[in-house]
């Protein structure tokens, strides 16, 4: 039998007030399984900032910090100055923003962060709305999706704009860690905490987290959407680490069709625009592919 | 002890530096900009210790503030009208942390028009952020006033941010002599930060959480009762700064020849300067008037303001700022203040100075002139808010 390497240590207790089949709660507790309890968490207003529970409770076993939704990249990089002007080491300084608080709002606190390299990880756990304030879109919300800022309608409303790219802009910055993780794949996400927190400077992890409730989907199916995301290419599992691209995952392709029929959000998209979506998403994974082969060479070359 | 000759900005750099700030969070912004120009420059000589965190905004430059101070260290920024309104969440966020953090805000007026001259609706515009206010108006009472403030928002009956004004370019850029006392004498006076609690792994806790309506009420009551007894405590820095230093700016208020004053002329920062001055002269021709300088804003000098009420004819409130929709900040707080008092001398608002508007000598003697005739003969028809100085013939004797 395999050996597990998921770390036994529970930092996350039971009773969070999340919803059903939540996977933002999969995401948190494998971070806090990583980074071990020597980690100070900076948490914007997000599902995050609930789910810990109310005053005084609390499921997290790490010191949390809340702040105003646009402020983690600040935020984190005021805990690290803290700690080194109080000469304190050894601890980890984790930003856990959703995607509204990382891909919107909070895009130039990050860029600020990453641009002066701060000691930090940023972690975007991405369900793809604002989803806490109940289901409008984000700029991390894939094309065609329903939201209720993006109602279908009679005039079809849907999201018009293509997901934002939150690891092109990241891999900007030139950040030596950039990686991306799904929540139904714990040892590859655990492994990828553990890797950006050995890594000095900025680092910024993108986390899959599916939201059922948003997503009009089975609760069920949280893990499984998250790999049936990938094999359909909707999202993609790999690192860039000073540069050099890794794709991590590279399945066999599946129809597009049957990853967004089992999300009530994507029912009503026409026959044509998936095909499109299609071809864009594959377009984008190639894009990565070459990337990957492109980078790798010229470190080799080196 | 050394003596400097230091702009309004580089006393405030200073401020920091004795005060052994730890964290500095800070963005450029004119006039304020210089302060943390110089503040780099202490750092790269070596003289100041600190980590400087060099944000993209005045947004980040508090909530960075905030992160840190909720970490155990001491945190300074500075800023200036626009980047202030930019903090404005942040500065709430920072009250109801309960985190003791530093500002400097250079006041300048709010655009548009586009104006870097000096106005105090920056700061005024913050009133209920939770944030202690203190005025300054020389650049000596800027460089104390930053020790004495962490002193006082460190205090763990207080547990509140606080910000210093000073007047843009008036201080911000004209230089004075500054005393600064030796390091040994500020350290005994203002100890490390003891933080009540912080963001420890060895000790988790959540800092902010959410929280249901029955208790929210409690902890803005208790920050209420907190910002009241800043009072005591600014008093009390103040006595004990004397004590260092020689130098006393009133505690809650700075009153000049005011005892026995029956006209006296309310305002803050610098044009008061100008104004005292006036009333050496006016003393001379016999005449009993006074100048009550704000030292602090927020929480707001009530004994004070009650004391010269039971001593006046008349008192005027000379507003560098409007709060548009009726009246000047500081008049609307004195009149609140007075009515359930027992004496209630007539008042009368002046909104002067406004966007850096100069405030000379002869423009507080007719103040004077005009606030003793309104208690004589009645507001007249200007009424009891009057933009002193508008090129529109409403002021006499001004010129154009």
């Amino acid at each position: 039998m395999a050996k597990l390497t998921i770390p036994d240590d529970e930092l996350m207790s039971p009773g969070h007030m999340g919803c059903l089949g939540c996977g933002a709660t999969l995401a948190m507790r494998y971070v806090l399984k990583a980074s071990g309890r020597r980690t100070i968490l900076s948490i914007p207003a997000c599902c995050w900032a609930v789910m810990p529970g109310v005053w005084p409770n609390t499921c997290l076993q790490v010191p949390e910090l809340y702040t105003p939704f646009e402020t983690t990249g600040a935020s984190i990089s005021g805990i690290r100055a803290a700690l080194d002007a109080l000469g304190e080491e050894d601890v980890n300084v984790i930003g856990f923003a959703g995607d509204g608080g990382t891909a919107d709002i909070g895009i130039q606190a990050l860029s600020g962060t990453a641009d002066r390299g701060d000691d930090v990880l940023y972690i975007m756990y991405d369900n793809e709305a604002y989803m806490n304030t109940g289901i409008q879109r984000s700029g991390s919300t894939p094309i065609g999706a329903w939201t209720t800022t993006t109602p279908v309608g009679t005039t079809g409303d849907w999201e018009k704009s293509m997901k934002k790219d939150m690891i092109a802009i990241m891999a900007a910055h030139r950040i030596p860690y950039i990686a991306t993780a799904v929540v139904g794949y714990p040892e590859d996400l655990i492994r990828k905490v553990k890797k950006a927190l050995s890594i000095k400077g900025t680092k910024f992890l993108q986390i899959f987290s599916p939201c059922p409730t948003g997503w009009k989907m089975d609760p069920g199916l949280t893990v499984a959407i998250t790999k049936e995301a990938l094999s359909c290419r909707a999202f993609n599992l790999l690192e860039i680490e000073n540069g050099i691209y890794t794709v991590n995952m590279k399945p066999k392709k599946t129809p597009l069709k049957d990853y967004l029929f089992k999300q009530g959000r994507f029912r009503h998209m026409p026959e044509e625009l998936i095909e499109e979506l299609e071809r864009d998403l594959d377009r984008y994974y190639e894009e990565l592919l070459s990337h990957e082969e492109c980078s790798k060479r010229k470190a080799e070359g080196e | 002890m050394v003596k400097e000759l230091l702009t309004g900005n580089k006393a405030t750099a200073y401020g920091a530096m004795y005060a052994r700030a730890q964290v500095i969070a800070a963005y450029p912004i004119t006039p304020q900009t210089t302060i943390v120009e110089r503040i780099a420059d202490l750092i790269s000589e070596g003289r100041m210790h600190a980590k400087y965190v060099k944000v993209e905004s005045e947004h980040s430059a508090m909530a960075a503030s905030v992160a840190a101070s909720n970490t155990g260290a001491r945190a300074f920024t500075a800023t200036s009208a626009h980047g202030l309104a930019l903090m404005h969440e942040v500065l709430m966020w920072a009250a109801g942390a309960r985190t003791p953090c530093v500002l400097v805000n250079v006041n300048r007026a709010m655009g548009p028009p586009w104006s870097v001259w000096a106005d105090h609706q920056d700061a005024m515009a913050e009133r209920d952020t939770g944030v202690i206010q203190f005025w300054c108006e020389n650049n000596q009472e800027i460089f104390d006033t930053v020790i004495m403030a962490y002193k006082v928002a460190e205090d763990h009956d207080v547990m509140l941010p606080a910000m210093i004004n000073q007047d843009a370019f008036y201080l911000s850029h004209t230089s004075e002599p500054v005393d600064l006392p030796d390091q040994e004498a500020v350290d005994g006076y203002l100890p490390p930060l003891d933080p009540m609690v912080k963001l420890d792994v060895e000790d988790p806790k959540g800092f902010g959480s959410l929280i249901m309506p029955p208790q929210y009420m409690e902890f803005r009551a208790h920050m209420a009762r907190s910002m009241d007894n800043a009072r005591e405590k600014i008093r009390k820095a103040d006595r004990e700064w004397e004590e260092l230093t020689g130098r006393s700016y009133g505690g809650m208020m700075d009153m000049y020849r005011c005892e026995d004053a029956e006209f006296v002329l309310f305002g803050a920062g610098t044009m008061m300067s100008t104004a005292k001055d006036v009333v050496d002269e006016l003393r001379k021709e016999n005449r009993r008037v006074g100048i009550a300088r704000l030292r602090v804003f927020r929480p707001f000098p009530v004994d004070e303001v009650r004391y010269l009420a039971d001593r006046v004819h008349a008192l005027g409130v000379m507003d560098r700022t409007y709060t548009f929709g009726r009246g000047g900040p500081l008049y609307n707080e004195v009149n609140g203040q007075l009515y359930n008092h027992s004496n209630r001398p007539p008042t009368k608002n002046y909104v002067i100075g406004v966007g850096g508007r100069d405030v000379r000598p002869k423009h507080i003697r007719a103040l004077f002139d005009d606030i003793e005739r309104v208690s004589k003969e009645g507001y007249g028809d200007e009424g009891e808010i009057h933009w002193w100085g508008l090129l529109d013939g409403t002021t006499p004797e001004v010129e154009k």
